[in-house]
């Protein structure tokens, strides 16, 4: 446990369109109290110093995904973050390949538009039973890995087939969520999904980079559920 | 449609907009209300000041409760003992009679939306045991907790904000709502609004207005609940002159992460943890000398709190206990607790295996909120009728005091009040609408100016107190002096002291003054609505001379006479606080349940 305080170096994006002409990057120290753990406590802790000092967060606790970052060059939540495991200046970045609405907060528009894109929800059109849909363990089994996504965007904003495409390109959280649905028994609209996804930028921009699974905060697999839609194409074909 | 309002020096452009339902609050149970509206073909607005996957709603765990029977025999009779019992007798058993028949209808829902719910071996959806669940009235634990893996909160909150997208709802994300539209004659109008990313503030101008906009734990210093919890419904309708009821009955848990405040399970001390203070002492030998470290919740966290006011908390303000498995081997550790090691190592920066974990009692609940009845509709005293429902104002979720909890919440209880209850807004709105009982009530005038003026206020504010200082003394205050055990002299002095914080909550200003995206100014509103809560706390727990589920005085105590220390005589009844003047109102409990399906649970002592 760090028992003492400690001051710490940063180096901010900053930029407030209300009067900035342009971005720029702030020198800026806190010191930490003992209790401060994460980056994002450092970062309430410099907003209590600078009070225009701008960023989203809420459960701090890695399920809500408000607080993702570029971190030293990395993307990843703040509040997952052990500030004092960073080497310091800790260089913050807003997420890269979004449009900066203030300092470290994009506009997640586009991100949001590709995940509704891929029609995030169950399609079943049958009359459902009086009780639950029947599934078994290992039916539901193969969700895991996929529904726990928290849509925090690390992983399409670390994606360069994102960054060049981000309109066209559904990008790896996108592309998790549809194979989510895809993977449920109770979805009748797989080969809807397939032939939507059947184009040469929603799904065949990924070239398997994988800096979608090294930064996912919550261990995610995206590589992998993109691999298993490219393998029903391929079976669907032949 | 705009209008402009000047105000001082500065001039804002106020745009109107108008729809049939404004629901304020995405989180469980705004999201399941928007569903009625939307599939009903009402021109609805949702406004949530975070992405509605954000809300606090992702970070429930352990699941809701349904007697669905899958694997346990079951029945909503037992559920609903259970929630009258574990709420002390203080919940409205008709409100309670409702949630529990409905709970099958609205878990199976979820589960035709998507929601991937754990199975059982025949394919159903999984059910796990949870603390005061019962089969046959307390005779037996019973599995009635509907679960996926150890994130329903999240899987429940994914699924419902899907089937909105489906169903083609209106957000407004990222919009903060400021004050609650009311008429000369109490009718509600809509909500002003004000737009993060602009600036722009709007006016909502409705037949009807839905709260769900949550809890509010973080009035207090150590909380399990997420930034955003900062009680933005009760803050607009309290300074709109609604009262707030049962605000004295706050759940905590004993072991929360000091500084942090998640949550270390009780399991940790099933498996020998002990609690020490400064000195190393194992405190809880004096106050349980047999249960010791198991004793309940509210013997621990009261014990605790008792250690931290007496000096002997630990660190540099002496104010956490350590929570010690040291002397357990790393093999059980790693075994029966690697969640609780992972946590620890996370959010303490301490392996438990080597050094103790700093925990204190940590807030994790709101039992009371907006006054409600089953339906939804807000209710206040008027003309005699103490639950008169109020033109267009609905209410739901943990904002909103139906009342189900009364006095203290089961676990898995709350995912359902949302649930049910925000479905139940939902068809109010919609029967309420189809009925023409709906229609649109002028707007007055100056109906932003309320909201123009706050903003104003900070725009102007040359000096004064930072939103930082006044936030962590209202949190400081709210921890010592209405924690989880309360001394009468302490709410005395308490009282006091926040009536001075929220004096100086008016003084409060910002040096960031920008149009865009100013999350100085989100805070400085934010602290606006938890100072009321704040109050309501304070002024209410004191007032109320007993014990009775979370609340524990200390001059309360347990006697023959009054068991537990809870008088039913002169306190069985609910609060009401008001804002204008801090007065206390009182009314009936509701010991009747809704229908002739069931009998009335009788009075009794609470033992488990």
């Amino acid at each position: 446990m760090q028992t003492s305080k400690r001051t710490v170096q940063f180096k901010i994006y900053r930029y407030d369109p209300d009067k900035d002409a342009k971005p720029y990057m702030q020198d800026i120290s806190v010191e930490l109290e003992p209790t401060d753990k994460k980056l994002l406590d450092a970062l309430v802790r410099l907003k209590a110093k600078d009070d225009s000092l701008s960023f989203r967060r809420s459960c701090r606790e890695g399920v809500c995904g408000s607080d993702a970052v570029n971190i030293n060059g990395n993307n990843a939540l703040a509040c997952l973050t052990d500030v004092d495991s960073l080497p310091q200046p800790i260089v913050l970045r807003p997420l890269p390949g979004l449009p900066v609405i203030r300092d470290l907060i994009v506009d997640m528009t586009q991100f949001f538009k590709q995940y509704h894109s891929i029609k995030p929800y169950l399609i079943n059109d049958e009359q459902p039973p009086e009780r639950e849909r029947l599934q078994t363990i290992e039916e539901r089994e193969e969700l895991n890995g996929l529904y726990e996504c928290i849509l925090c965007a690390c992983c399409s904003t670390a994606c360069p087939s994102f960054w060049w495409n981000p309109d066209k390109f559904v990008g790896p959280s996108g592309l998790l969520n549809a194979y989510r649905f895809i993977a449920d028994t109770r979805d009748q609209a797989t080969s809807e999904r397939l032939d939507d996804l059947n184009d040469p930028y929603r799904l065949f921009r990924c070239h398997t980079i994988m800096n979608c699974v090294a930064v996912c905060p919550k261990s995610l697999n995206p590589t992998r559920a993109i691999n298993k839609i490219k393998d029903m194409m391929v079976s669907r074909a032949i | 449609m705009g209008c402009a309002d000047s105000l001082g020096a500065i001039s804002v452009n106020v745009a109107k907009r108008t729809f049939d339902a404004v629901i304020v609050g995405a989180g469980g149970s705004g999201l399941r209300a928007a569903l009625q509206l939307s599939e009903a073909g009402l021109k609805t607005a949702v406004l949530s000041k975070v992405f509605p996957t954000r809300s606090h709603t992702v970070a429930a765990q352990g699941g809701v409760a349904a007697s669905l029977g899958n694997t346990t025999e079951d029945h909503w009779h037992w559920h609903m003992y259970d929630t009258v019992k574990g709420s002390d007798w203080l919940g409205d058993q008709d409100s309670i009679e409702f949630m529990c028949k409905k709970a099958n209808e609205v878990v199976i829902e979820l589960e035709h939306y998507g929601m991937p719910f754990d199975r059982t071996d025949a394919g159903k959806i999984y059910q796990r045991p949870f603390g005061g669940h019962s089969m046959h009235y307390g005779k037996s634990p019973v599995m009635r907790s509907c679960a996926a893996a150890d994130r329903t909160g999240h899987a429940m909150l994914h699924a419902l904000y899907q089937r909105n997208v489906r169903a083609h709802t209106q957000f407004f994300v990222e919009w903060m709502a400021l004050d609650l539209l009311r008429d000369a004659n109490g009718n509600v109008l809509g909500v002003t609004a004000l737009e993060l990313e602009t600036g722009e503030v709007s006016i909502f101008h409705t037949r009807a207005t839905i709260f769900a906009t949550g809890g509010s734990g973080r009035i207090f210093y150590s909380s399990t609940n997420a930034f955003t919890n900062t009680g933005d419904g009760l803050g607009m309708a309290a300074r709109a002159g609604i009262p707030l009821e049962d605000m004295e009955f706050w759940q905590f848990h004993p072991t929360g992460v000091a500084g942090a405040g998640v949550l270390i399970t009780e399991g940790v001390r099933g498996e020998g943890g002990i609690l020490r203070n400064a000195s190393g002492e194992r405190f809880m030998e004096r106050y349980a000398p047999n249960l010791k470290d198991l004793a309940s919740r509210d013997v621990v966290s009261r014990s605790m709190v008792t250690e931290i006011n007496e000096g002997r908390g630990c660190g540099h303000d002496k104010d956490y206990v350590l929570l010690d498995i040291t002397h357990l081997s790393p093999e059980i550790i790693m075994k029966r607790l690697p969640g609780i090691r992972e946590i620890s190592i996370r959010f303490a920066g301490v392996d438990p295996i080597k050094a103790p974990i700093p925990v204190v009692p940590t807030c994790h609940y709101q039992m009371g909120g907006i006054p409600t009845n089953y339906k939804g509709q807000v209710v206040i005293p008027k003309t005699g009728n103490p639950s008169t429902p109020v033109h267009g104002f609905y209410a739901a979720g943990e904002c909103a005091c139906a009342s189900v909890h009364g006095a203290n919440r089961l676990g898995t209880n709350s995912l359902l009040d949302l649930l049910v209850f925000g479905k139940s807004a939902g068809e109010s709105v919609v029967a309420d609408f189809k009925a023409g009982q709906l229609e649109f009530k002028p707007l007055p005038e100056d109906a932003a100016e309320k909201s123009l003026a706050r903003l104003a206020r900070l725009e102007f504010m040359k000096q004064g107190n930072t939103v930082h200082d006044v936030r962590l003394a209202m949190q400081r205050t709210m921890q010592k002096h209405a924690g989880v055990f309360r001394f009468k002299d302490l709410l005395k002095e308490g009282v006091t002291h926040i009536l001075k914080v929220a004096e100086d909550a008016k003084e409060t200003f910002i040096n960031d003054k920008s149009k865009i995206w100013n999350t100085a100014r989100q805070e400085a509103l934010e602290l606006d609505n938890m100072i009321e809560v704040a109050k309501a706390t304070m002024i209410s727990a004191e007032a109320r001379k007993e014990s009775r589920g979370a609340h524990v005085r200390d001059d309360a105590p347990d006697t023959p006479e009054h068991p537990n220390g809870r008088d039913d005589e002169n306190w069985l009844k609910h609060s009401l606080w008001f804002s204008e003047d801090n007065h206390l109102e009182y009314k009936p409990v509701h010991l009747k349940p809704l229908s002739e399906d069931v009998e009335p649970i009788a009075l009794a002592k609470r033992t488990y």
